[in-house]
């Protein structure tokens, strides 16, 4: 019976990147249901304080140097020493699901990994189980219409797993943490020439428990302030549909939909957004939608679960009013 | 400047009629095909990018997909690509990504090229793999979520400013290269007349496997490395309550929404 493994991302502060605690949360439950190991794995230039974290998850991480990861693209590297590691893994250590986060780096090293060792990739899975053939993943097809779960053929392979499925949660005690030397082919190289933060750039947006939205009908980029003020005061993340970033009023970063961000907030509050199907798939799947549009015959009218009818500004406005008033 | 783009057949999202057959594969039957978004993108990019230094310059589609895609490439040409490569053989039927970067990079071996560029991921949404597994099988660097794409043919390097969570990452390779591309490269131009009558005439070659000197056990539904177990459709959501009132109704009744489930 092989190990589970996940992959600790390291985060732009040089720690463990947000998502890998939740994986690694994830994979521990997986590891208690399945009666399996599991073993954290991190590569960075210095991997040290990502390492020390996901130690707080899972009771054993390998700690792999990669000085090349300083200033260069980490995806294709990790992948290679990820390859080295699998290469020269004793038969009882090999994984039987590599677990990593499916955010853009995550989904590179995916992919590069399963070129590099033939194990196939389940993509951005909303819940995982183990069955008698491995893990059994469900993912969310055609923007959300269907959800299939999936499987290894083989019983072994690669899982990306969105943001949110589970809560991260620390190990009741902490586990060790070994540095190894991983070996693997020398990748091509992609220098990170500069590493450029824009002013105001938000958080992700994915990672969001609540989300306000904005779209044409907030016109312009004057009318994101309240959108803006509303995310400020509700704790949470401001997002746009492809009409607001087309426009230029608001990042590419912030959109959500078919060519933008799949999110799952608890609550997802849509100002002047039509919900047009491509802006739909990116986010049906929130818990709760209010929406705030002038036409009761939106497409959005048939999937939210409360629509206001008025005027953005207005009904914003008051909004913000009443909530800023409550106490607490 | 040569650029080979990756394009991939999808069922129309803005039909919503798409579903899985009887055995789990994609029914293509079902809804009409659109070229993938995020390819357009791709496509728009190298088009700029060829336009921009036309001396020897093409752009070459890449496509694997069943024997209905050249109807859809018809439209990628009509942008005004220069010809079509379409990869298609029963075997191929039921592919999993492993093996779909198996024969684009097969394929890409027999094609030269500066740049090859491909979407970020497709909207059948269960990808997001392939690129970067091709960049790998060919030994290419791997430049992502390109929201720029600067060459530099003299010095026989590219730049790609790839999207961060915070901002960018400037990143800088040699060419051949792979990159995969976003929407933030450009809005795809429209076919004009002109494209649309030029497009009927302009080459797209077939490959089988066996063209490609791939052995039909190694790739394909036969060895695919997933499987669907089970698919079920996402409960409904229940009915919309509509509030009409005034501005303070409205508010009033979200804050007590939000109360009640919980959310402040
Ligand atoms: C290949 C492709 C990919 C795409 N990808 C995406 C994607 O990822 N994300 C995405 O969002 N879109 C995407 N789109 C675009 C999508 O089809 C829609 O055009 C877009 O979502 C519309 O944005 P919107 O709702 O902001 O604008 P509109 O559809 O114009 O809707 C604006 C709404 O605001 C309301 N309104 C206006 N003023 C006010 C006011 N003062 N108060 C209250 N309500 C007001 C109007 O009644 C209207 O319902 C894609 C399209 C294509 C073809
Ligand atoms: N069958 C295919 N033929 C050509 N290109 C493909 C194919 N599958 C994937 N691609 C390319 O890879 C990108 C990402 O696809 P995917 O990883 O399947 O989501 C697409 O946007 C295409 O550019």
């Amino acid at each position: 019976m092989g190990d589970l493994w996940v992959i600790g991302e390291p985060g732009p502060d040089g720690g463990l990147a947000r998502l890998s605690a939740e994986v690694a949360t994830l994979a521990r439950e997986l590891g208690a249901s399945s009666g399996r190991d599991v073993v954290g794995v991190v590569v960075a230039a210095e991997p040290g304080a990502a390492a020390d974290e996901l130690a707080r998850h899972v009771p054993r991480v390998l700690s792999i140097t990669e000085p090349a990861a300083a200033d260069h693209a980490w995806s294709a590297l990790a992948a290679a020493r990820l390859a080295g590691l699998l290469d020269g893994a004793a038969p009882a250590e090999a994984p039987d699901a590599i677990f990593v986060g499916a955010g853009p780096d995550g989904r590179d090293l995916a992919g590069a990994l399963s070129a590099l060792t033939g194990l196939g990739v389940l993509t951005s899975a909303t819940a995982v189980t183990w069955s008698e053939t491995g893990p059994a993943v469900e993912m969310s097809a055609f923007g959300g219409k269907l959800l299939p779960t999936s499987g290894f053929t083989g019983g072994r392979g690669i899982v990306t797993v969105r943001p949110n499925v589970v809560t991260a949660v620390p190990a009741g005690s902490p586990g060790t943490v070994e540095a190894r030397d991983a070996g693997g082919p020398a990748p091509p190289a992609v220098k990170v020439v500069e590493r450029v933060s824009e002013a105001g750039a938000a958080a992700p947006i994915e990672e969001a428990r609540i989300i306000v939205a904005g779209g044409r009908g907030v016109g312009g980029p004057e009318g994101f302030g309240l959108v803006e003020q509303l995310a400020s005061v509700l704790d949470g993340a401001v997002g746009a549909t492809r009409a607001a970033v087309d426009s230029g009023w608001i990042g590419y970063s912030q959109q959500i939909g078919q060519t933008g961000k799949i999110v799952k907030p608890e609550l997802y509050l849509a100002l002047g957004i039509s919900g047009a199907i491509q802006h739909k798939v990116g986010m049906q799947t929130a818990g709760s939608i209010v929406a705030v549009n002038r036409d009761p015959d939106a497409p959005i009218a048939e999937f939210a679960d409360l629509l206001v009818v008025g005027d953005l500004f207005e009904v914003g406005t008051a909004l913000l009013e009443q909530l800023r008033a409550r106490p607490g | 400047m040569r650029i080979v783009v990756l394009v991939k057949p999808v069922p129309d999202p803005a039909s919503g009629g798409e579903r899985l057959g009887a055995n789990g594969r994609l029914d293509r039957a079902a809804v009409p095909a659109v070229v993938n978004g995020n390819d357009e993108y791709a496509l728009e990019a190298a088009l700029k990018l060829t336009a921009a230094a036309p001396e020897g310059s093409e752009v070459t589609l890449l496509s694997m997909a069943p024997a209905s895609a050249p109807e859809t490439l018809r439209k990628a040409l009509a942008m005004g690509a220069t010809r079509g490569v379409h990869v298609t053989d029963p075997a191929l039927a039921g592919s999993c990504a492993v093996s779909t970067a198996k024969v684009l990079a097969a394929a890409l071996k027999q094609l030269e090229f500066d740049l090859v560029l491909a979407g970020v991921d497709t909207s059948d949404g269960l990808g997001g793999t392939v690129p970067a597994a091709v960049a790998a099988y060919l030994g290419l660097p791997f430049l992502s979520y390109a929201a720029r794409i600067e060459p530099d043919e003299p010095a026989g390097t590219v730049r790609v400013r790839r999207i961060s969570p915070t901002g960018y990452d400037l990143l800088e390779a040699p060419m051949p290269a792979l990159i995969s591309c976003t929407q933030a490269l450009g809005e795809p131009r429209y076919p004009t007349l002109k494209g649309i009558m030029a497009a009927r005439s302009k080459e797209i070659a077939t490959r089988s496997l066996a063209d490609l000197e791939l052995d039909p056990s190694t790739v394909g539904g036969a060895v695919a490395t997933t499987q669907v177990l089970a698919t079920k459709v996402p409960p409904a959501r229940g009915a919309t309550e509509v509030v009409r009132g005034t501005p303070d109704e409205g508010a009033t009744r979200i804050v007590e929404f939000l109360a009640q489930r919980r959310i402040i």
